[in-house]
């Protein structure tokens, strides 16, 4: 391409944390109107580097340099003068304030200095919108009222609202559904022909195919190879530079036929008004069922109405013959029943707390006579859970915050596997696991149903239901339009059902 | 630097320099960074004590005394460390604790004797705590309003109670206990009450799964929820946990003063509060530490006692209560971030 000095350089970038080496000498150029992808697992280094680039950490050595001249970006402040704005996976926007109080927030158009002028911010965010192809996005609505895919087009409004050059993106497809990702990549390439260069975090090889210009690969705080190409790069070897072996995206197998037997969990006509309708299932010992659906389609509702954590309107859930209180996580707990919900960190982990602890949080009573703990009990009940789910590091006492996203869900698993539940709920059971992990979540939880655990699993990757699940149930707006062995299904046809009549 | 003669300092001074940093780190292996720093505050208030004023604060009476008054805030605040460890705050203490001596100081009540005076000021306690409870778990509301709420009216009642009037103990086997040389088992009781209570609350908040449960609420509610655990009825408890200890505090402050006062705890949920977060429990729920409450509790009614010693008045001894805080929440956070 050009010869013209890249937009930005970094170079043998060092940063430690105590205890950790987070980067070790990592390089990364970006040129103007490219789109380059950052791969690597989880803990290979791409959140503090990115950390790096939007001035928020400070490196321990290494270089950067803008268009050819070094520069130091000692806060975020600074890394946004020079043009470099990030969209970080946790959206940070300020919920009780309207969509263009966000994209003015910190240089809101003034009069006399300090007087905003309302009427002006407003004006711009909605061209600013109108250019995302979202005008139908109110400026002056709160932040707090929007979808999460809405507020994403915020934030992307707030980073083209400064003057800006390079743009960070933090897996920014992890919340979207498929046509929101398209749209997400009409915006990519409509900035990056403006001259402006992105740079793309994901956890999809598909993407990064797609609308990749060059990829880089991190792999523990090393760049194991910059600038290759993304749509040329066979998937093989990108998954062998991230992981140090090669592996594909396996399933394990389907035991050759799943073994009739009484349903241990059904569900009749169950339902809430405004989000679905009329919900039916049998579900058996050893079979997974899989929700295929967009978000929005009431996959997740239902998955939490049968857990007791939203109260049916109507319809009824039984567990071996016995019907469960509705809207009670207790009774379902008691009856048998697990979730592992789709935001871990908020609605499943203790984060200030071990492992073990949090593996043992539904079973104490296992371990405790009128109220007092047997700690010996419970570590070593932990430990057992644990390390039948190959849970690294294979110490439970450590903290559950530094553990892997792949090692926390299994934390997870093993809470219910303690417990010694009979139907487990899997929300999302990958978001954002990285790809060696997931194999073997796949594996983990195809061999728990091979033991006789009945499991309904929710993803809004296709391919996950499709090569995870025995059988699969498509929501459409709240309805089940179509059920089938996921044998005779594929993506196509999975896709075409979720989209029908929607499109 | 100087060295004056008295005992303490030279324990310190025998311990040569080269030799602290292995002692402190093999230490800091095995105890909590945390508890060591209190620990250190406390030894360098006693050194100033002891310079200060060697002889009156160093007296064995001296020391006795700050342990009886540190007892009763002491045990207020072990129900509010469980409070706040679940996520809460229970801004009524100081009203449960005025309420409750008021209460179990009637001439009525005085008639039931010993036993009527301790049965009403537990009861008084745990009634506040249940209504506490009821409307923060099952009444939703945010228990920053609702013990807002209690403290008004728990203290308006208490003033409706005595007229303002200092209500005088009879009792004999109460007066007896507030007695400057009463022992129960060779310990001054209100001491030993604080101790019983300090270690039973240990023991609850690290050995149970009441403790367990309370960690977990205010870790993550939603989480604790979802994992089975039934959030409002541990909250309902806490409060009358709480409530609980602000009875027991009302006995002890009524053996002490040998009278029940509707001004009595008057800012003891401050007290109590700035004792829990200085010993490290998280304001935001989720981390609790009952023998940082009493390191912090000990550490405040130390100040107080040297600066009474040394004709300070009670306004140099706030601002200085407020430095602390300030100090000890700076460092907190320091240690925090660097391991």
């Amino acid at each position: 391409m050009a010869p013209e000095p890249p937009l930005l350089t970094m170079s043998g970038i060092t940063k430690s944390f105590p205890g950790v080496r987070a980067l070790d000498g990592v390089d990364l150029d970006v040129q103007a109107g490219e789109v380059h992808c950052l791969l690597g697992q989880n803990g290979a280094g791409k959140s503090t580097l990115i950390k790096v680039l939007a001035g928020a950490h400070q490196p321990d050595g290494g270089t950067i340099s803008w268009r050819g001249e070094p520069v130091v970006l000692r806060s975020p402040i600074a890394a946004m003068r020079l043009g470099i704005a990030t969209i970080y996976q946790e959206l940070d926007l300020v919920e009780g304030l309207s969509v263009a109080e966000n994209v003015h927030l910190g240089h809101e158009p003034t009069a006399a200095g300090f007087v905003v002028r309302g009427k002006a911010a407003k004006k711009s965010t909605a061209a600013l919108l109108k250019r995302l192809g979202h005008a139908e996005i109110d400026p002056g609505r709160l932040v707090g009222d929007l979808s999460a895919a809405q507020q994403q087009i915020v934030s992307m409004a707030r980073a083209l609202s400064h003057d800006v050059r390079l743009i960070v993106m933090d897996e920014p497809s992890a919340a979207l559904d498929p046509d929101e990702v398209d749209n997400l990549f009409r915006i990519v390439g409509d900035v990056t022909a403006d001259g402006v260069a992105v740079v793309y975090i994901s956890h999809r090889l598909e993407e990064i195919r797609r609308i990749g210009d060059r990829v880089t690969v991190l792999k523990d705080g090393r760049a194991v190879a910059g600038g290759l190409p993304a749509k040329s790069t066979p998937t093989r070897e990108v998954v062998a530079l991230m992981t140090g072996r090669n592996v594909e995206y396996v399933f394990p197998r389907r035991p050759a036929a799943p073994a009739p037997a009484e349903p241990v969990m059904r569900v009749q006509g169950l339902a809430r008004a405004g989000e679905f309708a009329s919900f039916d299932l049998d579900l058996r010992p050893g079979e997974i069922v899989g929700l295929a659906g967009l978000v929005g389609s009431g996959r997740s509702e239902i998955l939490e109405t049968i857990y007791g954590a939203r109260k049916p309107s109507v319809g009824q859930v039984t567990v071996e013959g016995r019907p469960l209180r509705p809207g009670s996580v207790r009774a379902a707990v008691r009856a048998g029943l697990g979730l592992a919900p789709e935001e871990r960190k908020a609605q499943a982990l203790l984060m200030l707390e071990s492992v073990t602890r949090n593996v043992s949080v539904s079973s104490m009573s296992r371990f405790s006579r009128g109220g007092w703990m047997d700690r010996g009990a419970e570590r070593r009940a932990a430990l057992a859970a644990t390390r039948e789910l190959s849970l690294r590091p294979d110490n439970p006492a450590v903290p559950v915050r530094t553990l892997s996203g792949g090692n926390q869900q299994k934390a997870v698993l093993a809470r219910w596997l303690l417990r010694g539940c009979k139907v487990l709920l899997l929300d999302e059971p990958t978001r954002g696991v990285d790809v060696g992990a997931r194999a073997e979540l796949y594996a983990v939880i195809r061999r728990l149903a091979d033991e006789g655990l009945a499991v309904l699993l929710v993803s809004s990757e296709v391919p996950e239901v499709l090569g995870l699940a025995d059988r699969v149930l498509v929501l459409r707006e709240g309805r089940v339009v179509h059920t089938a062995p996921a044998r005779e299904l594929d993506e196509h046809r999975v896709l075409d059902l979720v989209m029908e009549g929607t499109s | 630097m100087t060295q004056p003669a008295s005992p303490p300092r030279d324990r310190t001074d025998k311990v040569p320099p080269t030799a602290e940093p292995p002692v402190w780190r093999t230490l800091a292996a095995h105890a909590d960074v945390r508890t060591l720093s209190l620990l250190g505050v406390l030894a360098a208030l006693v050194v100033i004590g002891g310079i200060t004023k060697p002889d009156e604060f160093l007296d064995t009476r001296n020391l006795q005394l700050v342990l009886t008054q540190g007892s009763v805030i002491g045990v207020v605040t072990v129900g509010m460390t469980f409070v706040i460890t679940s996520g809460g705050i229970d801004l009524s203490v100081g009203a449960i604790v005025a309420l409750s001596s008021v209460w179990a100081t009637t001439v009525a009540t005085q008639e039931y004797g010993f036993a009527g005076i301790l049965f009403t000021a537990v009861l008084v306690g745990l009634g506040c705590g249940l209504v506490n409870g009821l409307l923060i778990a099952y009444g939703g509301m945010v228990p920053f309003i609702a013990t807002l709420a209690m403290l008004a009216s728990a203290r308006g009642l208490a003033l409706q109670i005595t007229d303002g009037k200092t209500q005088i103990v009879s009792v004999e086997g109460v007066l007896k206990l507030g007695e400057r040389d009463a022992y129960v088992l060779g310990i001054p009781p209100l001491v030993l009450v604080f101790a019983v209570v300090t270690v039973i609350g240990w023991l609850i908040l690290n050995r149970t799964t009441f403790g367990r449960r309370t960690v977990a609420v205010g870790g993550n509610a939603e989480a604790a929820r979802l994992a089975g655990i039934d959030v409002r009825r541990q909250r309902l408890y806490l409060y009358l946990l709480s409530g609980l200890c602000c009875g027991i505090a009302a006995f002890l402050l009524i053996i002490l003063s040998g009278s029940g006062q509707n001004t009595n705890g008057n800012l003891y949920e401050l007290d109590a509060i700035a004792a829990a977060i200085i010993g490290g429990t998280l304001l935001t729920g989720g981390r609790g530490t009952i023998t940082g409450s009493v390191l912090g509790v000990l550490i405040f009614t130390t100040i107080t006692n040297i600066f009474a010693l040394n004709n300070l008045q009670s306004d140099v001894q706030q601002i200085a209560k407020g430095a602390i805080i300030v100090a000890a929440v700076l460092v907190q956070r320091r240690t925090a971030s660097t391991t």
